[in-house]
Parts: structure tokens; sequence; C-alpha cells
């Protein structure tokens, strides 16, 4: 299994083995992500931050993780500071990155962005997200979640709820879960379900899926409730959507009709998908989902760089 | 009565493209006059029975041989395709079309928001996800393109 100097742009690009020895050398990293022991294994690298869209967990873990590992991060968060704005290509500010640099992480609003990235970069690209496309270090981090928090990724049954027509980490998760033969169930609003690509695509990888609108039924089968945001402009009846967002709001009384060992995920930011005094119970686990974004991603990091194979 | 081989006059030297699905020979034609002059005598013949096709239009060009990125286009829109090309009034090679695996420069990604849409230094670029029916993914943005005959270049 070769990492080094590999492009991270799509979880289509994993196999199943490759994922595990993500998350394996993920599990390794969590010591120097918690800021416990040193890992100054990436001591004299230099790695580009190109966010051309706003991020706030994905930007800031990716460069706590290159920190963490003792590197160093150039870059912008906000595209209008750059030169794209002067009409710059992407190609060309990816030539510049490349050269100052020993890898590079990219945000961008277009769909292949990320591809595009690493057609024109002889240095590792790592895609933190292209418009509604792919988000491959999410997914990975998800996985690790499932794994750290329920021992393995097979045998779970997990929901994926809310809006899992928009929602882009569904689609890739759905996807990685499927490869895993994880059975799954999509509860999503009228208008908001999963595409229909992506449940034929699941259904031919021979896995157990349910489809429905009902969430507080579907807890009770559940060991994974993922949430996703459901965004308000999506419906253009104010009423449907107050009617909709009440019955997708996951709350302690929901929780009840739950197995114990449920947990609740869900990719922040929440707006009311989840109730607050959901934080406090064995449930709630996506405020260290969010921490495994560090981990992750000193793992992919250091892979691509050659510091751990 | 008319006899089948008296509805278009076989022709001398040239392409005869056969086996075409009904109804796609204008679409066949728009490939081949984009960005060529025709001024030697085409006939096109629709809607003659087949046995493989049920139905199939003929497309004949008279001293024109066409060129891989055309034939590459045909192939992605009227994949049963068989080209012949004439020589001295007889078929001199005869070729079905093939669907390459990987579909370079001559479809657009459907999707607007793909990066291979924006003024970017590269061919948009496909590989073939299915051939029947034919499904083509964008390598950039992953997604299939919905209607090839729409996002020809």
């Amino acid at each position: 299994m070769e990492f080094e100097n590999r492009d991270i742009i799509s979880i289509h690009d994993f196999s199943t083995k490759e994922i595990l020895h993500v998350l394996d050398v993920a599990r390794d990293m969590v010591p120097a992500a918690q800021g416990k022991e040193e890992k100054n294994i990436l001591g004299s690298k230099v790695m580009s931050s190109l966010f051309f869209e706003p991020s706030t967990r994905t930007r800031l873990s990716f460069e706590a993780a290159m920190k963490r590992l003792g590197g160093k991060t150039v870059g912008f968060s906000d595209a209008k500071s750059t030169s794209t704005k002067k009409g710059e290509t992407l190609a060309d500010t990816i030539r510049m990155a490349e050269a100052y640099s020993d890898c590079i992480v990219i945000r961008h609003f277009n769909e292949g962005a990320g591809r595009l990235a690493a057609k024109f970069s002889s240095k590792p690209v790592l895609n933190a997200g292209d418009g509604a496309g792919q988000h491959p270090t999410q997914t990975l981090l998800d996985l690790f979640t499932i794994r750290e928090e329920k021992g393995a990724i097979k045998g779970n049954r997990v929901i994926l709820a809310g809006d899992l027509k928009y929602g882009r980490t569904v689609h890739s998760l759905a996807y990685a879960l499927a490869m895993f033969g994880v059975d799954m169930a999509f509860i999503s609003p009228r208008g908001l379900e999963m595409p229909r690509e992506f449940v034929s695509l699941v259904k031919e990888m021979g896995v157990d899926l349910y489809e429905g609108r009902d969430l507080a039924e579907a807890v009770a089968e559940g060991d994974v409730l993922y949430a996703t945001r459901i965004q308000k402009e999506r419906f253009p009846d104010p009423q449907e959507y107050k009617k909709m967002a009440s019955s997708y709001r996951i709350d302690n009384e929901m929780l009840s009709g739950g197995k114990k060992g449920l947990i609740v995920m869900h990719p922040l930011p929440r707006v009311n998908e989840i109730a607050a005094e959901v934080d406090d119970t064995p449930h709630a686990v996506y405020f260290r989902q969010a921490f495994n974004g560090v981990p992750v991603r000193m793992a992919l990091l250091a892979l691509v760089l050659g510091a751990r194979r | 009565m008319l006899t089948k081989e008296l509805k278009v006059k076989p022709i001398e030297n040239g392409t005869v493209i056969d086996h075409i699905p009904a109804g796609m020979a204008f679409k066949v034609i728009s490939i081949i006059a984009s960005g060529r002059d025709i001024d030697r005598p085409m006939s096109i013949v629709m809607n003659v029975e087949s046995k493989r096709l049920g139905k199939k239009d003929i497309v004949k060009m008279e001293d024109l041989v066409l060129k891989k990125r055309e034939v590459d286009k045909i192939g992605l829109i009227a994949p049963e395709a068989c080209i012949n090309i004439i020589e001295n009034a007889s078929v001199a090679k005869k070729r079905e079309v093939d669907l390459p695996k990987r579909v370079v420069g001559i479809v657009k990604c459907s999707n607007p928001n793909c990066v291979s849409n924006q003024n970017e230094p590269v061919d948009s670029e496909f590989v073939l996800a299915s051939k029947t029916p034919i499904r083509l993914r964008c390598i950039y943005c992953e997604r299939d393109v919905t209607n090839i005959t729409e996002n020809l270049i």
C-alpha cells in the first residue's frame, strides 16, 4: 500500500484496505492531536492551505493537524484576497502553491477542483471539499468516528437523516459504508431524498437499505444516527419548513425510543436539528467527531508526505 | 415498385455510415458538417428496415473520409453504427465504431459548476462508466453526462 505522494481527491479512489490503514494511522495520532505527546515528524514541511470558500472545521483541523506534526502552513481562507479575483486560473494558482510548499490542501466552489489541482501539481493534493462534490477527509473522519465509538464499521445499522439530496457528506458516506457492507436507512423529508443514482449504487453494492420519512420510527432500529442540516431555503413555504423541522429534530424524547448504545453524529454546524439537551447524553458524539478531523488529517498528511507508511 | 437499391444511388468513393438508429441521421450529419464545408453529394436514408435495429438510418457521403474525432463522436450517439469506406464502388474497409474507454475534448460536462466548464486550461475528460446504455462519467466532478447528444462539443 503506497501513500507517499498520493493525492487524496475522492473516496472512490480508496479500497477498504486503504481506508482501514488510514484509520489505523489516525488512531496512532490521537495522543499528539490532543497535545499529550509531541510528534514532530513533518518538521521541514510546508502545507499550502487554499480555501477559496469559507470553512471553519475543515480549515482549522487541517492547519492544526499540520502544526501538531511540526509542519508549517501558508495560505488563505478567502478567495477575495487572491489573484483569482484578478482572473487567475486555478491551474496557475496551483502551480504557484506547488512551488512554495510540499503539499496542497484545497477547498473550492467548483466540483472537480481537487482533481484539476492534482493534475497541475506534482506535490500531493488533498481535497478539502469541492462544491457539492467530494469531501473525502470528512468521510474518513466519519468512518473513524464510527469505528472508534462502536468498535467496528461493519455490523452497525446506520441511519442517514435530513437533507440527503444536497448534503454532500452523506453521498460519500453512504458509498463508503456500502463498501464495508453496512446496512443503512435513508430518512428524509419529501423532496430532499437521496438522489436515485446513489440509492441504486448502494443497492447494487448489496447492502440492506430502507427508505422512509419517519425518523422517530427509524431510530428504534439504528446503531448510528447521522443527522444533517436541513436548510430553510429548501422550503418555499415557511409553515412547511417548521412542520418538517420539528419532526426531524433529535431530542432526548426521540432518542428514548432508540437503542442504549445509539450514537448521534452530525458534520456540524448544527442549527436546530439536535436539541442542546442531547449534548450531555452518551448518545452525543458530534463534538468528538469534529475533533477526529485532526488525527485523521494528521494521518493523511503524514502518509502522503512519506513520514508514515 | 422501387427496389431498395434504387432509393439512393451507390457511391463510387467515399463513406457510408450504416446502422444508425432511426432518427439519428441528422445528428450524425451535424457532427460531420460542423467544422467543414460539405461540397460533395451527401444522401440520407431514414427509417429503412433493419434486422438488427428494426429501423435504421443510413448516411452516404461522396469523396469524404471521416476524421477520428468524428468517428468517436458518432460512436457516442450511434454505437451500433458501421462505417464503410467505399473505393471504386466497393467496400474497401468496414468497421464498427468503437467506444473509447476515455473520451477527451469531444463532450462537455453537463454539470455547469464542474471545474472543466470554467476557464481552466484543460479539456473535458470522461471515462466510459457503462456501454449499454452509454454513460460517461466526468473525471473531474464524477457526475454522469445526462444527455450526450446535447453536450457534444
